[in-house]
């Protein structure tokens, strides 16, 4: 037990380490994309948490999304800016003065959105199954049209530009990270251990005497509240936010890093995160011109959602467990494989 | 505000309740036959559109014959994503044919918008379907007349197949149970295909009248329709194709009416369909017309 510790401790610090390293010496273009998986990485963790591990299909992620973007927005924003912003409707003026440091606007960001998911929660988990996905997606779409018609609040279809741009790897990778030890210190926990049970069989979870609203409600604001999290570091990254951000495609993408990574497990996530991102980047090659010899074929924009897509479905058809399945990546295991690998050997 | 304008929103109400009572019988009827909810049924919407404008702009169709071969082949592109995508998952779990079908539905979007491009086409509309009435001081397109009509006329032909041929019977039996349905000497595959045909047909006639109504069509048009039709399809009682058509008209007409009698609501028009649906799911899960298909489960 204590060695497994000292070695997750131990990758992390390495981990850390890198971002130093990558920080000083990557170019902007890496960084970008560094900061990216780990803002991925968090809304994919906190979106598995209620899809994986509770087996709860929902599809919100772009409403948390665009909640927490827009919060944290709204309080790093200096008053003055907001005055410029806001040019059709004024601000609702306790909003317009109210400003704060980085940190604390996050924060309160992630609280605001765990708050609208507590409220969501009880309408919600009224209904199962395929049910739960309509309405939540209905969610999703009432936030973006929300955004857009509050003018007096987010600006409306204008937007929130200037956002400073605060986000960088420390601050990307340390809550990524702090999301994932909270993830799966809950998961191997009592509640976790509910949690996996109602993804299994509901019935018999209320049977054993489980309060199953009380656990969904549990998963889905910790899941609330990094989403926001992660949109406000989201937020200060891209530095302009607008409703069209937080369409459906931004749930559809962490749909398919949880379904690459396996419903259910973190460490899958994880992976298919960094895959999904880096892959996401590699596969640009498709929409631009490539010259082979003399030969030149026209890069074809919009192909990478395509082959997403095929790829979603033929994961789905053949390869329904992802890459982990439901388990989690031990070291116990990694030992394991060696230990029988040099049986083997012999 | 007077009587007038009442009854003019009422008519365009319909209009376009009918377009979503349309689209919604096609959800109605494969969530009654397979219990999925084809989130790829408003993107098939929009497939049958553009095959529409190509059949009379690429093989130079009159307007009738193109929606008669649009209607057709959208059918087929129905049957083919059920036999591709949807079929090896007959037995897996609700959620991952739920996931495939989203997969389906980006997977329309996208390639259209690789094919076709963002930009919004122009759809020809026929001179016959570009009139305006006047009566009354009601002002009355053309378009707004045939469209519940059309549905009307689409909505007795299901009802004639399913309630009197072979095949309308058997999928009633197969929305109530399958392996029965399979032990009596059915075909069920057959009858899953003829059920994705007709809901695909209905969707492309949706389209079709949907693009005559707003004749300007891109490759994400569908999604909108989609939504509010699955709201109409579970607010009429999901499974129930009358209650489909019923789900229609009423969210058709409320999302006019409300706009109508509080202009300040309209940028919010797009959301009353799914603050609807919530409602109805919590208060009456099994919608207006519907039976509890989930009642083993519950």
């Amino acid at each position: 037990m204590k060695r497994n510790q000292i070695l997750t401790i131990g990758s992390i610090v390495l981990l850390f380490l890198f971002i130093g390293y990558a920080n000083g010496h990557l170019n902007a273009y890496y960084i970008r994309i560094l900061n990216n998986t780990a803002i991925f990485l968090m809304f994919a963790a906190s979106y598995n948490l209620i899809n994986g591990v509770t087996g709860q299909f929902s599809l919100e992620p772009n409403g948390f999304a665009a909640i927490g973007a827009y919060t944290a927005a709204i309080l790093t924003l200096t008053p003055a800016q907001k005055e410029a912003m806001f040019i059709i409707t004024p601000m609702v003026p306790w909003l317009q003065h109210i400003h704060m440091s980085f940190f604390p606007a996050l924060i309160v960001a992630g609280i605001v959105t765990a708050m609208v998911g507590f409220i969501l929660g009880f309408p919600v988990f009224r209904v199962r199954g395929d049910y739960l996905a309509i309405v939540t997606l209905g969610f999703g779409l009432t936030i973006r049209v929300v955004s857009n018609n509050t003018m007096s609040i987010t600006n409306g279809p204008l937007g929130l530009k200037g956002i400073a741009n605060y986000t960088n790897l420390w601050w990307s990778w340390g809550f990524a990270i702090a999301a994932m030890i909270v993830i799966m210190r809950l998961i191997n926990s009592e509640f976790g251990r509910a949690m996996k049970a109602i993804r299994d069989d509901e019935d018999a979870a209320i049977a054993m005497g489980i309060n199953t609203f009380k656990i969904k409600m549990i998963a889905f604001v910790t899941s609330a509240f990094f989403e926001g999290i992660a949109g406000g570091l989201l937020a200060h990254l891209i530095t302009t936010i607008s409703p069209t951000l937080f369409t459906f495609f931004l749930t559809f993408n962490l749909l398919i890093i949880i379904v690459i990574g396996g419903l259910g497990s973190m460490t899958g996530t994880a992976i298919a995160t960094v895959l999904v991102v880096w892959g996401s980047e590699w596969l640009r090659i498709v929409e631009q011109p490539m010259h082979i010899f003399s030969l030149t074929i026209p890069g074809i924009p919009g192909m990478r959602m395509v082959i997403f897509s095929i790829l979603l479905i033929i994961i789905m058809i053949f390869a329904r467990e992802g890459i982990m399945g439901q388990k989690e990546f031990s070291w116990d295991s990694l030992f394991k494989l060696f230990k029988t690998k040099k049986v083997a050997n012999k | 505000m007077n009587l007038t304008i009442v009854l003019q929103q009422l008519f365009n109400g319909l209009a376009l309740g009918s377009l979503y009572g349309l689209i919604a019988i096609g959800y109605t009827m494969v969530y009654g036959v397979i219990r999925l909810i084809n989130f790829a049924h408003g993107d098939i919407m929009m497939v049958g559109t553009y095959v529409a404008i190509l059949s009379g702009s690429a093989l130079f169709l009159p307007w009738w014959a193109a929606f008669i071969f649009t209607i057709l082949a959208t059918a087929l592109v129905g049957v083919l994503i059920d036999k591709v995508a949807y079929k090896p998952l007959r037995n897996a779990s609700r959620i991952s044919s739920l996931i495939t079908a989203i997969g389906v539905s980006f997977f329309l979007e996208n390639l259209f918008l690789v094919i076709f491009g963002g930009v919004p086409k122009a759809f020809p509309v026929p001179a016959v379907f570009s009139g305006v009435l006047h009566e009354g001081g009601v002002i009355l397109p053309v378009i707004s007349i045939f469209v519940p009509l059309v549905a009307l006329v689409f909505l007795a032909i299901l009802m004639y197949i399913l309630r009197n041929t072979k095949y309308g019977i058997a999928m009633r039996a197969l929305s109530l149970d399958m392996e029965t349905t399979r032990l009596m000497g059915a075909n069920v595959d057959a009858i899953i295909s003829f059920v994705f045909a007709i809901g695909s047909a209905l969707a492309a006639a949706g389209g079709i009248f949907w693009a005559l109504k707003y004749p300007s069509i891109n490759p994400l048009m569908g999604i909108m329709p989609g939504l509010k039709a699955f709201a109409a399809a579970v607010l009429g009682g999901i499974g129930s194709v009358p209650g489909a058509a019923l789900g229609g008209f009423i969210i058709g007409i409320i999302e006019v009416l409300a706009v109508a009698i509080f202009p300040p609501l309209a940028g919010y028009k797009d959301a009353f369909a799914f603050l609807l649906l919530i409602f109805v799911l919590l208060f009456k899960p099994t919608g207006i017309m519907g039976e509890d298909l989930e009642r083993g489960r519950f």
